[in-house]
Formats: C-alpha cells, sequence, structure tokens
C-alpha cells in the first residue's frame, strides 16, 4: 500500500541502487526460488513465500508505472525467453 | 493460529540440513534472525540447524504485512544467508527455503525422519561442490551506435535518399532501423547467451536458470540475457572460471557470483528412485 509506493518512489528517484542491494537481489533469487521446500506442521506454509514474490513484484510494478523510460523491448523479450 | 505450544508464542525457523559430522556441525556463537542463537536437532545422523522466533512477528498474519516491507525481507534474508554461509563453509548443506517456521522441536525431527533419505540425497549431491552464479548482459545502446545518418555532412552514401524525405518521414525511418537493430542485437545477444549457459553446462554438475532481475532492483539499466546458476566439482573451478572469456571478447558483459551454498540444487527427489544422472544436457 502506502509502504508500497514509498518504496518504488524511492527506487524510481535512486535510480542505481547501492552495491549492497544488488547482492541482496541475487540473494533473493536464491532463497525465494531455492532452499528445500518442506511441507507439513508447519506455523508457516511454504506458501506464503509465493506472497513475497507477488509482493516484491507488486512493487516493482509500481516503480515501472513512476518511471516509463524503460527499455519496453527488452522487457518484452525477456517475457518470451524460455526459462526452464 | 490455534495450538500456541510449550513455547510461550515461540516458533522453530529451520535453516538448513546438515549431516551429523560430530562437533564439525555445531557452531559456536553462530546467530540468526533476531540475533537469536542457532542450535541443532539431531536425528538419525542429520542435523537440522534452528533459532527460535516470536511468532507475534513470525505468525502468519504479522508475515503478511512484513512481506510488503522490502527492508523487512532483507534483513530477515540477510541472517538466514549468514546461517547458510557459515555452515556451508564448513559441511555439505542443504539450505532451506527461506521463512521455514515450525511450531516445535518435534516436527522438525518428524521432518528429519521422514524426509530422511532425501536430504542424505541431496546433501551427497552438493558435497565437494559450489554453487556459482553467472549475470550476462548486453548494452542496449549499443544498437543506438548507428543512429541512421546524423545532420552532418559526413554521411554521403545515405544522404541521396535522405535528402528527399521530409524530416518527419526521416526520422520514422531512423526509429524503424534503430527499433529493427535492437530486436536484431537481442536475438543476438540471447543466442550467444544460449551458448555461454550450455559452455558452463559442460562443466558443471549441473545447471539453473533464474529470471532476469528487474534492472530496478539490480540497479543495472543493460540487458540481462542469462541468470544462471552451476553446481561445480571443488577441482573444476578455474575451469569453469575460464568459460566466460570467450564471450566477453564477443561483447557480453559476463559477471560471475560467488560462492555461495547449493541454494539453487536443493530440491529433493521426487518419491520414485531418482538416481538419473544430472549430466544430460538437451
Amino acid at each position: 500500500m502506502t509502504v508500497e509506493s514509498g518504496r518504488g518512489a524511492a527506487l524510481a528517484a535512486e535510480g542505481r541502487l547501492p552495491a549492497e542491494r544488488v547482492a541482496l537481489v541475487d540473494l533473493l533469487d536464491r532463497l525465494l526460488a531455492g532452499g528445500v521446500v518442506v511441507a507439513g506442521d508447519l506455523v508457516l506454509s511454504i506458501a506464503d513465500i509465493d506472497l513475497v514474490r507477488i509482493s516484491l513484484r507488486a512493487l516493482i510494478a509500481s516503480v515501472r508505472e513512476a518511471d516509463v523510460v524503460g527499455p519496453e523491448l527488452g522487457y518484452e523479450e525477456r517475457e518470451h525467453e524460455p526459462y526452464g | 493460529m490455534g495450538e500456541r505450544d510449550d513455547h510461550g508464542g515461540q516458533g522453530v525457523y529451520l535453516y538448513a540440513v546438515t549431516g551429523d559430522l560430530g562437533e564439525d556441525g555445531r557452531r559456536e556463537g553462530l546467530t540468526g534472525i533476531l540475533g537469536a542463537p542457532v542450535q541443532v536437532i539431531g536425528h538419525r545422523g542429520l542435523l537440522a540447524h534452528v533459532s527460535r522466533v516470536p511468532l507475534d512477528r513470525f505468525g502468519e498474519e504479522p508475515l503478511r504485512r512484513h512481506l510488503e516491507d522490502l527492508d523487512w525481507i532483507e534483513g530477515v534474508a540477510r541472517a538466514h544467508h549468514h546461517v547458510v554461509e557459515t555452515l556451508a563453509e564448513a559441511v555439505p548443506t542443504a539450505p532451506v527455503r527461506l521463512v521455514t517456521v515450525y511450531s516445535g522441536e518435534e516436527q522438525v525431527r518428524g521432518l528429519l525422519d521422514r524426509r530422511h533419505a532425501d536430504f542424505a540425497a541431496v546433501l551427497a549431491r552438493v558435497a565437494g561442490r559450489r554453487e556459482w552464479g553467472v549475470k550476462a548482459y548486453v548494452k542496449p545502446d549499443a544498437a543506438a551506435l548507428e543512429p541512421g545518418g546524423g545532420p552532418t555532412g559526413g554521411s554521403a552514401a545515405g544522404a541521396a535518399g535522405a535528402a528527399a524525405d521530409s524530416p518527419g518521414t526521416a526520422y520514422l525511418r531512423r526509429r524503424k532501423a534503430s527499433l529493427r537493430s535492437r530486436q536484431d542485437l537481442w536475438r543476438a545477444a540471447a543466442e550467444r547467451a544460449e551458448r555461454l549457459h550450455a559452455a558452463l553446462e559442460t562443466v558443471a554438475v549441473a545447471a539453473r536458470r533464474h529470471r532476469p532481475q528487474d534492472p530496478r532492483l539490480s540497479g543495472r539499466t543493460d540487458w540481462m540475457v542469462l541468470n544462471g546458476a552451476y553446481l561445480v566439482d571443488a577441482g573444476r573451478e578455474e575451469e569453469f572460471a575460464a568459460v566466460p572469456a570467450s564471450f566477453r571478447e564477443e561483447g557480453i558483459d559476463v559477471e560471475i557470483t560467488g560462492p555461495w551454498a547449493p541454494y539453487s540444487f536443493t530440491e529433493l527427489p521426487a518419491e520414485t528412485h531418482g538416481d538419473v544422472p544430472p549430466e544430460a544436457s538437451p
């Protein structure tokens, strides 16, 4: 909500993120898409992790709306990239 | 939020599973999320590395709110990573997905019991190997190197046609050419990235491609054409690191990250006998 738009605006304003963030992005690739997924007897179901992805995507989308200078072609082509 | 067990609103956060290799498995002074000490739960030759987390912050409802906050996610991710990395530097480690919280130790023991063979298989697969990340980029503005003739008198060859055009037509022509060259550039770059990935795969034991990172999170506006993860034998790391050289000469910017704990290679084998070697590449 407001958190998202606030963060989105901050990201857009910064344009480039500090090195610390770059590493975070590599880390999130692994922490949100890797690691052993287990089920059963959990307080928190793993399905909640999908929320993280959705949440981050929403955040990114809000950044994009605020700043439409992005390489449209690049995004389009990327969507069609076959990722296994 | 039904049952509150005997830990008074505490959950058990699971970071990773390792083999029980005696004292080696226990890291003195290792702390995890919210600075809590990391403890081990041993069962049938496996160790689960856990710490206590308060359920008023890691219960389902508070978590839902926190997931909107990138700073919060970063804090948890870095604490999680610190524990996993510390373990993986010392022993074969199976990292567990971010934010896996159990209600008590018994449930964790149950997991180690139920999935014992699967964890053992993952640990055997990652032993003596490390994960490396390889990211490849091309610069989209390389397409703009050929702007379709500048206004100054240098471009004699193209001047004949352009002279007849109105400024508007000339602009559209340039724009079309520029779009086409961007598309060509993208295709060429994607094709080179495929070859890079294939070359890396031949040295790696296993490979996996992550989604391209969003420029707003990565801070890079170049096109990301490869975001790969590779599990590499300790003895072949130099060979692996040498693969990108020829691709760099072709104009791709290749970045290697790592070594990482084997986050991208911990899929538990399917319940069937999953003994197919991962070397068969498409």
